[in-house]
């Protein structure tokens, strides 16, 4: 089955290569176990990018081919950070708790390092107990299976609500938006039980590991390239076969579709689950290496930036998300990072953390207008080929 | 023991190998955002430290060495402080680093910069319960802002019922939770505490300031303890100027309005509305006055000064002292060369940085007048930081001594060291 | 004491020149210098006194420059004076006593005097005798405001003798309800007090219920059951209740020292780690003692053994809790003015809770006119042309900054605000205008993309307000006029600026109702969003209509930017606050109808208000369930509140 499918689209074949070689490629130029000319930092960001074009990927799904402009899948991605992290966190914590009792006169009680624990983790935001929602936490396997479930879970109920009632097109995007604006304001309140503005911290730490980070960034870089290379399969294999055809027709035209006797909102909701899954499994990836979550992740600007990586990517095109967002969250980097020179301009120093922004405003608005099919659809071109795939 | 060790070896290279043990220039990393949020507040700090580095430089560098201003901008994006700090201290290579204002990024940074064991001056007010190794907290801590605040409310204006206005997030979550135990302990019955929490920029005051006004029917003087962050001031004052509340009658004091928040405003109708900081632009010294003269020749005649902007100034100035006696910018050795280093404020009296990383200094109460700016009311002495507030029954056994005992967080009734690494 | 000074203090006001020979101002205040130079409120009232009660003439003038913080003591020799600047940035010093110029000084040979608020209220309440009676009205008025804050029961009898004398008519009502309300806390006997009481009844005045609330504070107390009680019992109370839990109860009969403290657990692993021998303790192996029974059985096992207070338990409890009574006791003993108290209060609270649903209910409408200025703008490019605008939050700030910018020119306030708003509406017509000839137009048909391209107009919006104005948020500040609130009594009461957005939105409506019905280019927009072809067929040009309706819809917004920047602030980033309220509220009252958008409006800045009125110490919840609402209700009405029905809903 899979070879067949591999055969018949060299395309995903060649990324794969090009991402075991890129794979490849860090870890022997990285700190941790090769010669040491990337930083650490460097592939830590790398790490983090290869999450974010993973959920691009479901973004690409889910908007380049059933249509759907979603505006709030950062919100499953945020999740999925959020429940990786209260394992990280509640694992941390005991580690250091069951440390400090040890010297105490009499040996600790459950309820007394549960209240440790309580306090050392929720003390930082003023309150002492562990809330109801944390009862899992110590459970790694539980945790891990809920970085699936819950944004699947939220997402096919968001998704049922919305798919019944019939909301299409930018109706349904700012729906989205809503949603995601309203986790965000919830995880924002202190009452949240996730620790409300702050998130959850020091995520870089893993409990009961004295791996240096150098090491510890690689390991994560590697399941972050795992997960990407599956997640590429996935959705490559799944646009491939009947599935994306019916997807695809919904694109283009949802109502024909539905004459043809598909139900309609079953697929929808079957692909925006999934995605909503794909995008938790990234954010489990991903803030484990950027060592912080806060209710500001999931804001509804950072689900914008994403559609945005996409349509410049190119979207429709899987590699395109890839190379959009690769591209994009790689450039953003740089051009903040300070490492940018000035340029002068008439005179005018021209700082690039002042009108980076602008440009980057601007070129959303050039690529919109010049470049819809972003630029795998302008490489496609140079290259000459013709795609039947494409919209 | 370790101490004293650590001091002979740095005093030894310090005489033995003169500059040469310093590679030149020295770094110093700015981490403040320059975009995003926190902008507002932070891109002064970075306009501060670059002016502070200009000034060293001209007075001839650190060590014979040229100062290097390193900015970044993580951009509020709270992720984005850890990756950046990581590139200062692994790219850059800085020795110092100074930034960071919201508590949630400190927290960030935190795991990173003990990790790679830099060195980081923090310059805001914040809510302690917390001490690092690697950090120096040149704000103020809980007991030498909203403690005495309080004190000035209960002792001078005679309040006797509190509204706790602050924003959802830690730092007023933290610091109302610290005044209501004070609060009580000092015979204010818990019904008489009104806690409100609003969001970041909230705009919508009406009803708020309504229920402030509520709390005065049954006949108790009405305080308010504000914490609210930033943007959202403005509106709030808005609303009680709006309301025709005189501060005869519900006094406010914040612990984040300085003159900087004030700059957007128009404060005629605010006038007796209290702050409290250990700093005033109106501070009435010599090099207070200089110091202004230099910031407005820099940056233009009507920019104001405020508070974190002093906490750098003594912060940097300690540092270039601390790097002077131990002959080399090496984090250890400066850390150990902090201990004690003296450094006149800007308001007058001398600041000293104590074993527990905080920074003993004066607190200051002032009256907003009509003009933007402070009238000084009450000026204590020297208040000792207090990392782990004695207020709350968790860290009442808790102290911080980074000198003697090595640790942050030692319980003292229990006698150990509840960990090394601070709580993130 | 003090009705001895006051009674020295009639007799010195009526000879004044009695004592004024023999002393002067500057002698009392070198008396009292230390006090004054200490400037701390519990420390200052001798010296308020030893001034206010010398009966010289001097002394309203006295503390009224005190109180001004324009006082000043001279360096050299610690004499005070009063200080003016002199146009030279040197200070005048004017003796109290003669009032004669003593000389100019530089600033550093004097020290200003700046007594806090409290030293100030303390010196107004000194000042409240000379002032009642003052020719200037103002200064009578001011005398009132600080009664008001301290109603020292020494003044009422000066108020009393004020009354009559009253000539302006404001004054003397306030007066008289002044006397009224120090009656009630101060009258001499009961039968004065109820009287003012019931003169008084059912009043909504925050003053009046704060004079009867203290009276009717309870203390709670715990009796013997046998014990006599004490004068005026509020109430009895049975452990157990809703008011006074079990726990609660017997916390007081500890804190009372009637009765042994429970073993708690502190004070059980205590006792356990005191009594450790040999790694045992309670017969146990220290290392068991990693659960709550186990160390329950060590320490029931100390208690035998003597080495440990006994566990109070549940019987032992109950025992205490019925051998005594708990009482709520009145602070005033007089049964007859705590009923009345009561019972006026009680007549206050209904009408209190009638002002309060009506003030939320001002509140909401007040929220909802802000939302629906916000997202007027929006109806039209939106609702009527289906055009997405991200950046819709950018054109209200651009508007609220060119307000900022006029106000950098035009110092008056009123004529700067009714240039801004024409000026407002000017730029952002032509960004408008820009915006659809530059982006929008070529999209028309992909509104998907139009939403991303202005998006990137947006950020890009954002980062250029923030390179040209700077981080800092701006003033914007509203005319005179708009000052203050409209105050219908102390519990309703609207702030002039939001009457003033009110009515703004209602004006907004009839403008849009206008356009839209009544003129050539409300016909052709409406023709071309239908069927753009059928109306170029007619002769319309579809480009230009499109061009003025979007520009329209953008200076309606700049407009908006200019109000809402008045009332809140005014920062690069304000935009964002509104854009998704503004597109939830043009989706919820239905799209395409101006009624919709209203009623979305409405309904949202309701429920907002409604949710932090249930929930009042969290504003934050109020956001995240509007949310939750919205999207349940988008369920069942997809369309909106307000629906179009026929060909126009066709998308």
């Amino acid at each position: 089955m899979h070879r067949s499918f591999i055969a018949r689209h060299p395309s995903v074949l060649v990324f794969l290569a090009l991402l075991a070689l890129f794979t490849l490629a860090v870890t022997v130029l990285s700190e941790g176990f090769g010669v040491g000319v990337i930083s650490t930092s460097f592939v830590k960001t790398l790490g983090k990018t290869l999450c974010l074009c993973l959920v691009a990927v479901a973004m690409d799904l889910i908007w380049g081919y059933a249509g759907i402009l979603s505006l709030g899948h950062f919100a499953f991605f945020g999740l999925g950070g959020y429940m990786i992290g209260m394992w990280l966190m509640f694992e941390r914590t005991r580690h250091i708790v069951e440390g400090a009792l040890a010297d105490a006169a009499l040996p600790p009680t459950p309820e007394e390092i549960e209240a440790a624990i309580g306090n050392q983790v929720f003390g930082v935001v003023g309150s002492s107990d562990l809330p109801l929602i944390w009862s899992f936490a110590d459970s790694l396997a539980i945790q891990l299976a809920l970085v699936v479930l819950v944004p699947g879970l939220l997402a096919l109920v968001f998704g049922w609500l919305a798919f019944r009632a019939r909301v299409t097109g930018v109706y349904l995007s700012i729906l989205t938006q809503a949603m995601t604006l309203g986790l965000a304001l919830y995880l924002f309140q202190n009452a949240s039980g996730l620790r409300g503005n702050n998130g959850l911290s020091g995520l870089q730490n893993l409990p009961g590991v004295t791996a240096p980070q150098s090491e510890v960034s690689l390991w994560f870089f590697w399941a972050s390239a795992l997960a990407l290379a599956l997640g590429y399969l996935l959705s490559a294999w799944l646009v491939s076969g009947k599935f994306g055809s019916v997807i695809r027709g919904i694109r283009d035209n949802e109502a024909r579709v539905r004459f043809l006797g598909y139900s309609v909102e079953h697929y929808k909701l079957a692909i925006f689950t999934l995605t909503a899954c794909i995008a938790g499994i990234a954010g489990a990836l991903y803030y484990p290496q950027a060592g912080i979550i806060n209710p500001a992740e999931i804001a509804p600007i950072a689900s914008i930036y994403l559609a945005v990586w996409v349509a410049i990517g190119g979207r429709g095109r899987l590699y395109g998300a890839v190379i959009g967002t690769a591209f994009v969250s790689l450039l953003s980097s740089w051009f903040t990072g300070g490492q940018a020179p000035d340029l002068t301009v008439a005179g005018y120093r021209v700082a690039w953390v002042d009108w980076w922004l602008v440009l980057l405003g601007l070129s959303f608005v050039a690529v919109t207008l010049y470049a819809p099919r972003g630029i795998a659809g302008g490489l496609e071109r140079l290259a000459g080929r013709r795609k039947d795939t494409a919209s | 023991m370790r101490t004293t060790t650590a001091l002979a070896t740095a005093m030894l290279l310090g005489t033995a190998l003169p500059a040469l043990a310093q590679d030149c220039p020295i770094k110093v990393g700015v981490l403040h955002s320059l975009s995003g949020t926190m902008a507002i507040s932070e891109t002064t700090l970075k306009d501060t430290m670059e002016m502070l580095v200009e000034q060293q430089n001209a007075a001839g560098g650190v060590l014979g060495c040229e100062l290097e201003a390193v900015v970044v901008d993580p951009a509020s994006d709270w992720p984005l402080f850890a990756e950046k700090a990581r590139e200062l201290l692994t790219v850059h290579e800085v020795d110092v680093i100074f930034g960071n204002w919201t508590s949630v990024s400190r927290k960030s940074v935190l795991p990173v910069i003990e990790e790679l064991n830099g060195l980081l001056f923090y310059p805001v007010q914040y809510e302690g319960e917390e001490s690092s190794r690697n950090v120096f907290y040149t704000g103020a801590a809980p007991n030498q802002q909203a403690i005495p605040a309080t004190d000035y409310f209960l002792e001078e204006l005679g309040i006797e019922k509190f509204a706790l206005l602050g924003t959802d997030y830690v730092y007023p979550r933290t610091t109302n939770n610290i005044l209501q135990a004070y609060l009580q302990d000092n015979g204010i019955p818990a019904t008489d505490i009104f806690v409100n929490y609003t969001p970041f920029g909230h705009s919508d005051w009406s009803r708020i300031v309504a229920d402030v006004v509520a709390l005065g029917a049954d006949g108790k003087r009405v305080g308010v303890i504000s914490t609210i962050n930033g943007d959202a001031n403005i509106g709030f004052y808005k609303e009680l100027a709006a309301a025709g509340i005189s501060a005869d009658d519900i006094p406010v004091v914040a612990f984040s309005v300085g003159e900087e928040e004030l700059s957007g405003l128009d404060t005629s109708n605010l006038v007796g509305h209290l702050a409290a900081w250990n700093y005033f632009q109106s501070a009435d010294t010599e090099a207070n006055a200089e110091w202004i003269a230099a910031w407005q020749e820099r940056m233009g005649a009507d920019r104001v000064t405020n508070d974190p902007m002093e906490a750098h100034y003594i912060g940097f100035n300690m540092w270039v002292n601390a790097v002077d006696e131990a002959g080399t910018a090496e984090v250890d050795a400066v850390r150990e060369a902090m201990y004690g280093q003296e450094f006149p404020n800007l308001t007058g009296g001398t600041a000293v940085m104590l074993p527990n990383h905080h920074l003993a200094k004066p607190v200051l109460i002032g009256e907003i007048t009509g003009d933007g700016q402070f009238d000084i009311v009450s000026q204590t002495e020297e208040v000792p930081g207090d990392a782990w507030t004695d207020f709350l029954p968790e860290s009442a056994v808790l102290v911080s001594d980074w000198q003697e005992l090595d640790c942050g967080m030692y319980n003292t009734e229990t006698e150990t060291c509840v960990q090394t690494l601070s709580n993130y | 004491m003090k009705t001895l000074l006051m009674a020295m203090l009639c007799a010195l006001l009526t000879t004044p020149f009695a004592l004024a020979q023999t002393r002067n101002v500057q002698d009392i205040l070198q008396t009292q210098r230390a006090l004054i130079e200490e400037s701390s409120r519990r420390t200052i009232g001798p010296a308020i006194d030893a001034l206010a009660d010398s009966g010289l003439p001097a002394i309203p003038r006295v503390l009224e420059t005190w109180q001004a913080k324009e006082m000043w003591q001279r360096a050299a020799d610690g004499l005070f004076f009063a200080g003016e600047e002199t146009a030279d940035g040197l200070y005048r010093l004017i003796d109290f006593d003669t009032g004669a110029p003593v000389g100019t000084y530089p600033r550093s040979e004097l020290t200003q005097l700046k007594p806090n608020s409290g030293i100030r209220a303390l010196i107004a309440t000194a000042l409240v005798r000379f002032q009642l009676t003052d020719p200037d009205p103002a200064k009578r008025s001011a005398a009132l405001d600080s009664l008001g804050r301290d109603p020292e029961a020494g003044l009422l009898e000066p108020l009393r003798a004020s009354v009559a004398a009253e000539t302006d008519p404001a004054l003397r009502a306030r007066k008289e309800r002044m006397e009224r309300l120090m009656t009630i806390a101060h009258g001499a006997s009961p039968a004065e007090r109820i009287a003012a009481i019931e003169s008084l009844s059912g009043d909504l005045g925050v003053d009046f219920r704060a004079t009867l609330n203290p009276i009717l504070a309870t203390r709670r107390t715990v009796i013997g059951a046998t014990d006599p009680p004490p004068a005026n019992v509020a109430a009895t109370l049975s452990p157990g209740g809703e008011e006074l839990g079990v726990t609660a109860a017997y916390d007081l009969l500890v804190a009372e020292g009637r009765a042994p403290a429970l073993v708690t657990k502190e004070a059980r692993d205590a006792a356990l780690t005191a009594h450790i021998r040999d790694g045992e303790v309670g017969g146990l192996p220290v290392a068991a003692l990693s659960s709550e029974t186990a160390r329950d059985t060590a320490y029931d096992a100390l208690v035998v053994a003597g080495l440990a207070e006994p566990r109070v338990g549940p019987q032992d409890v109950a025992e205490a809790l019925a051998g005594h009574r708990f009482l709520d006791v009145y602070a005033d003993p007089d049964p007859d003015v705590t009923a009345a108290a009561a019972a006026a209060l009680g007549a206050s609270q209904t009408r209190v809770a009638v002002g309060q649903a009506v003030d939320l209910g001002l509140d909401a409408l007040s929220l909802a006119s802000i939302y629906f200025l916000a997202a007027i703008g929006l109806a039209i490019t939106f609702g009527v042309m289906g055009v997405i605008n991200m950046a819709h939050g950018e054109f209200i700030m651009m508007g609220a900054y060119t307000g900022f910018v006029v106000q950098q020119f035009v110092t008056n306030h009123t004529a700067s605000i009714l240039l801004a708003v024409p000026l407002a509406f000017a730029v952002t017509f032509a960004a408008g205008v820009a915006l659809e000839r530059l982006v929008i137009r070529w999209l028309y048909h992909r509104p998907l993309e139009t939403l991303l391209a202005t998006f990137g107009v947006s950020i890009a919006l954002q980062q250029l307000a923030k390179n040209i104005f700077g981080t800092q948020a701006r003033p914007l500040t509203a005319p005179g006029w708009l000052d203050g609130a409209w105050v219908i009594n102390d519990v309703v009461a609207i702030s002039y600026i939001r009457i003033a957005i009110f009515a703004l939105a209602l004006l907004f409506l009839g403008l849009f109702l206008f356009i839209m019905n009544r003129t050539r280019l409300g016909l052709e927009t409406r023709a071309v969003t239908q069927n753009p072809r059928m109306a170029a067929s007619m002769g319309i040009n579809p480009d230009r209509v499109n061009m003025l309706t979007f520009g329209l819809g953008s200076g309606i917004a700049g407009i908006a930017g200019v109000v809402i920047g008045l009332f809140a602030k005014v920062t690069s980033e304000m935009g964002g606050d509104y854009i998704v309220q503004s597109f939830m509220t043009v989706v919820v009252g239905g799209v395409g109808n101006i009624w919709g958008t209203l009623a979305g409006a409405t309904m949202i800045g309701g429920f907002q208000k409604g949710v932090e009125w249930l929930n009042p110490s969290n504003t934050l919840a109020a956001q995240t369930y509007m949310i939750v609402f919205i999207i349940i209700f988008i369920q069942f009405r997809p369309r909106g509140i307000i629906a179009l029905k026929g060909r126009a809903a066709g998308d």
